[in-house]
């Protein structure tokens, strides 16, 4: 294996899914294919094995019965043999439908009904239980099969069947019907449905994206020869299965392409995991890095104080030429290429190395908009994080940024093979080879989604700008006017205050007002370190957000966010005049955040009121109570004065930016 | 599961208590206790502060002899047990507040736990003989299964002392696990958390009484846990047993209500 050279799958590969995985088997048998760490040892399955047990599970698929076109869920963490699902029910024509595992049994009941699924794969108890819940509403679901029997010893259930059954029951089929699953392969066109999608949306009910082999294989295929990706990348699989971005990084890509990907022990082990394997090929939507850059910040609040000396020292010289460094722009001067260097041994180096990135060739960022500061940190510390735009209705990549023309504010020029336009109302309307077949049984939505020459809506306000790259300034809905008729693009203001570590998340209201007001949510490891670190005792999220000290601390960070909006003549108008700190976390599971953690603005708005109105009234404080959901389904009650603090405002003050 | 399973799992006595008196001095901790523990199953002792439950829990595992009762454990019977002999009987245990090595990692305090069943001698692991060494990676590989058992793999490496109070018990139970014991004795398992992590252990302890088929003997003073978890409860107040039965009956006990709730005029 050591004289194997780094190969690219031709540009003749394979149209579909299941012949890209005999193809790999065929040409890299050898090569890894899944890493997973068990007992705190990697193991390693070969394409050659993964293509063996693949066969041998869409066998016992088919022994269920599951047949071309019907739809099989896979509900889990990143699990290699929920993967190995996956890809066996593709070689019999069966579409995966992946579901988010946070999900709460209700919302997944939603899918299972709409999609008519008939086989769900599941992680573990936690899933099945689920699934045994609302399994009587759900006429159609015939089986349910787990793969960790871990509390499932004394479940007796005649639709309940361990993976290890299912293996064996592939086994018997095939030696009974030797030729079914090669059948049903051949069977399978390009233009087929690989796999369905649900949109989480940031309004209304869940939609089912369908996506063919070609439109998913032909993207990856892009972004291959686009980023020159190899057989000898390696990826770490860690976001929720069911988002389309973790599928193409960890599925379509790691298929079409044919290198490895690893996946954690746990998901609290990601970062441990990470170290260990120090992926070449690394994807995180913005929330991640920040999560990431808190954590950093917070054990550098924790060093020596020569120590943060020297790290902030090193930061200041990398924001000033690190990202120029990066794209080998060659006016930086001598001194300063040697300065970096020194910093780079000293500090970059090993910081990349804690975060995992040491070997990371090629980084992106996607899913929302990434805050500049945020984006300029990894660059300027020579970590290649470029961004990309792109939707599950895409394929994922519609835009990319290409190396060495990076820059913050935009997502890059078009990939090769998509057509780009901006309507008169300002929305970007795209045309591409991987686009999404329709929604699931939702003609009228999915003849909503284009126009009537046929390009597609994607929802987002943007412009090409002069060299050609796409510039997305907001959600088109969420783009607003202020009172007085100045922009108002909460995104951007909100990206601006989640920079600061003590800052998890921002909802800006000011659509139509004369100025704006926050809501926000502190980070509770942050702030409860600078807390302890301060001998300031709390008892929990609720009673920390509501100190008079966190208040300040956070005004502070507010107050130099309006400044830097005061340079700016058209955001000038945006500076947050009063805010407020919520009095719990704003939750996916209370329908506040998407499952992928996006804030759902118009239902904060509407949930929330009373504090809206308390913010633009200028009251001193308002009295709050809300329902929260927890974990295992209850609900409890949380209540709260809270207060509302005014921030400094500036006059417009616009200058060179020093 | 339903009840019905649960009972069909448990077994024959495999600890019998009988008539155990233990006074220091003139202090009477406990008065004439017996009660017996079945094979399999989850045996609670409650009672408010200073009852003896502790008290019991030493007695049991040899740390205390009591002067006057017999302990019968899988037929053998005792006058007095000590801790070693205990430990070798396949008694293992946790600790109220916690008696972990603070500066060791998590892994290398759930090695501990397997010292008892390590067979080569000190010279065959100091030198990481052939056999030391085989030895060493079977042990390690029990000791993983825990780790991935309690889902703590994300702090295999880190010094105990740096956790929190919470992720210290689980790592305690993870120690008296490594032990293989038969019969597991948890000391107030819950004291000092949340309610989640409450929730978690509850978890963690049906688990393990689930996949290994230990016994546990469990002392808690927070009766709404103890109640759901438990397949019978001993009541103890002042050193003396009050109440002994399943949770229901337990809990419509006149003697035990007082005891918790105070007499009513």
């Amino acid at each position: 294996m050591a004289q194997h050279q780094a190969t690219q799958a031709p540009s003749t590969a394979p149209g579909t899914f299941p012949a890209l995985v005999l193809h790999h088997a065929h040409v890299r048998g050898a090569r890894p294919a899944l890493r997973e760490k068990d007992l705190g040892i990697w193991q390693t399955i070969t394409w050659a094995e993964l293509a063996g047990q693949v066969r041998e599970l869409a066998n016992g698929l088919a022994s269920l019965g599951v047949q071309a076109g019907q739809h099989v869920a896979i509900v889990g963490e990143n699990r290699p043999r929920l993967y190995l699902s996956m890809m066996a029910a593709q070689m019999l024509g069966a579409i995966p439908v992946p579901l988010y595992q946070d999900a709460v049994a209700q919302e997944m009941l939603y899918v299972l009904q709409d999609a008519e699924v008939r086989v769900a794969v599941v992680e573990d108890q936690e899933q099945v239980d689920k699934m045994l819940e609302i399994g009587e509403q759900c006429p159609a679901l015939s089986y349910v099969v787990y793969d960790d029997p871990r509390g499932l010893r004394n479940y007796v259930h005649d639709h309940l069947l361990a993976f290890e059954r299912l293996q064996e029951m592939g086994r018997d089929y095939a030696s009974a019907h030797p030729d079914h699953v090669n059948q049903a392969m051949a069977a399978i066109k390009p233009d087929d449905t690989a796999a369905m999608f649900y949109t989480s949306g940031t309004t209304g009910k869940p939609k089912g994206v369908v996506l063919s082999h070609h439109a998913l294989i032909d993207r990856a295929l892009a972004i291959q020869d686009f980023e020159r990706l190899t057989d000898k990348e390696d990826v770490l699989a860690y976001l929720p299965p069911a988002w389309i971005g973790q599928n193409m990084f960890s599925y379509t890509q790691f298929l079409v392409t044919g290198f490895t990907v690893n996946h954690p022990e746990s998901p609290e082990t990601v970062a441990i995991d990470m170290h260990d394997i120090g992926p070449t090929y690394y994807f995180a939507p913005p929330r991640v890095l920040e999560g990431l850059l808190t954590h950093v910040m917070i054990r550098m609040e924790d060093a020596s104080a020569l120590k943060r000396k020297l790290f902030h020292s090193c930061m200041k010289l990398a924001r000033r030429v690190g990202v120029r460094i990066l794209d080998k722009d060659p006016t930086v001067g001598a001194w300063d290429r040697f300065k970096y260097s020194i910093g780079n041994l000293l500090v970059y180096g090993p910081l990349r190395n804690a975060l995992g990135m040491s070997r990371v060739r090629v980084a992106y960022t996607a899913g929302e908009a990434i805050g500049p500061d945020l984006f300029v940190f990894y660059r300027s510390i020579g970590i290649n994080l470029k961004q990309l735009y792109g939707s599950t209705e895409t394929s994922v990549f519609v835009c990319v940024q290409a190396d060495g023309q990076v820059r913050a504010d935009t997502v890059g020029p078009p990939v090769k093979g998509v057509d780009i336009r901006v309507a008169d109302n300002g929305e970007i309307q795209v045309k591409s080879p991987g686009m999404f077949k329709g929604y699931y049984r939702n003609a009228e939505a999915t003849a909503e989604s284009y126009t009537a020459d046929g390009w597609y809506h994607t929802g987002d306000a943007g412009y090409l700008d002069a060299d050609g790259q796409l510039k997305i300034i907001d959600r088109a809905k969420d783009v607003g006017k202020l009172a007085d008729g100045s922009l108002f693009a909460p995104k951007y203001i909100e990206n601006k205050l989640k920079f600061f570590p003590y800052i998890k998340e921002v909802v800006a209201f000011g659509a139509n007002m004369p100025e704006v007001c926050a809501f926000i949510n502190i980070d509770l490891e942050a702030v409860g370190n600078w807390a302890e670190r301060r001998g300031l005792p709390y008892a929990g999220y609720t009673d920390l957000a509501g100190k008079p000290q966190v208040y300040d601390l956070i005004r502070d960070c507010v107050d130099q966010v309006n400044a830097d909006l005061a340079s700016d003549a058209q955001l000038a108008g945006s500076q947050v005049a009063r805010f407020l700190i919520l009095h719990k976390e704003l939750d996916p599971d209370d329908d506040e955040l998407t499952r992928t953690r996006k804030v759902r603005r118009a239902f904060i708005a509407q949930k929330y009121g009373v504090l809206v109105d308390a913010l633009f009234q200028n009251k001193p404080s308002q009295f709050i109570e809300t329902e929260v959901k927890f974990e295992d389904g209850r609900s409890g009650k949380i209540s709260a004065d809270l207060k509302i603090a005014a921030a400094k405002v500036y006059p417009v003050n616009v200058r060179k930016a020093a | 599961m339903s009840q019905g399973e649960r009972d069909g799992r448990i077994g024959e006595t495999i600890l019998d208590m009988q008539n155990i008196s233990l006074a220091f001095g003139g202090v009477k901790a406990l008065t004439d206790i017996s009660f017996d523990v079945k094979e399999h199953e989850i045996r609670a002792i409650i009672g408010p502060n200073g009852a003896g439950k502790s008290s019991m829990l030493n007695v049991i595992n040899g740390v205390y002899t009591p002067q006057q009762g017999q302990i019968t454990l899988d037929g053998v019977q005792f006058s007095k047990m000590n801790s070693r002999r205990a430990a070798e009987m396949g008694i293992a245990r946790t600790f109220q507040n916690l008696a972990l090595f603070k500066g060791m990692s998590v892994l290398d305090n759930i090695m501990t736990g397997r010292n008892l069943r390590m067979t080569s001698g000190i010279l065959a692991q100091a030198f990481r003989l052939g056999s030391a060494e085989r030895e060493e990676i079977a042990h390690r590989e029990f000791v993983e299964n825990i780790i991935d058992f309690l889902e703590i793999q994300a702090y295999r490496k880190t010094p105990v002392g740096r956790l929190p109070y919470g992720l210290q018990k689980r790592v305690d139970l993870g120690r008296a696990l490594a032990m293989e014991p038969r019969i597991l004795l948890l000391d107030e398992p819950m004291a000092g958390m949340n309610i989640e992590e409450k929730q978690d252990m509850s978890r963690f302890i049906l688990d393990v009484n689930d996949e290994y088929g230990t016994t546990i003997v469990l002392i808690e003073h927070d009766m709404g846990v103890v109640m759901d978890i438990s397949d019978r409860v001993v009541v103890l107040d002042y050193g003396r047993k009050i109440g002994d039965g399943v949770p229901d009956a337990v809990r419509s006990n006149p003697d035990v209500i007082r005891a918790y709730l105070g007499a009513s005029h």
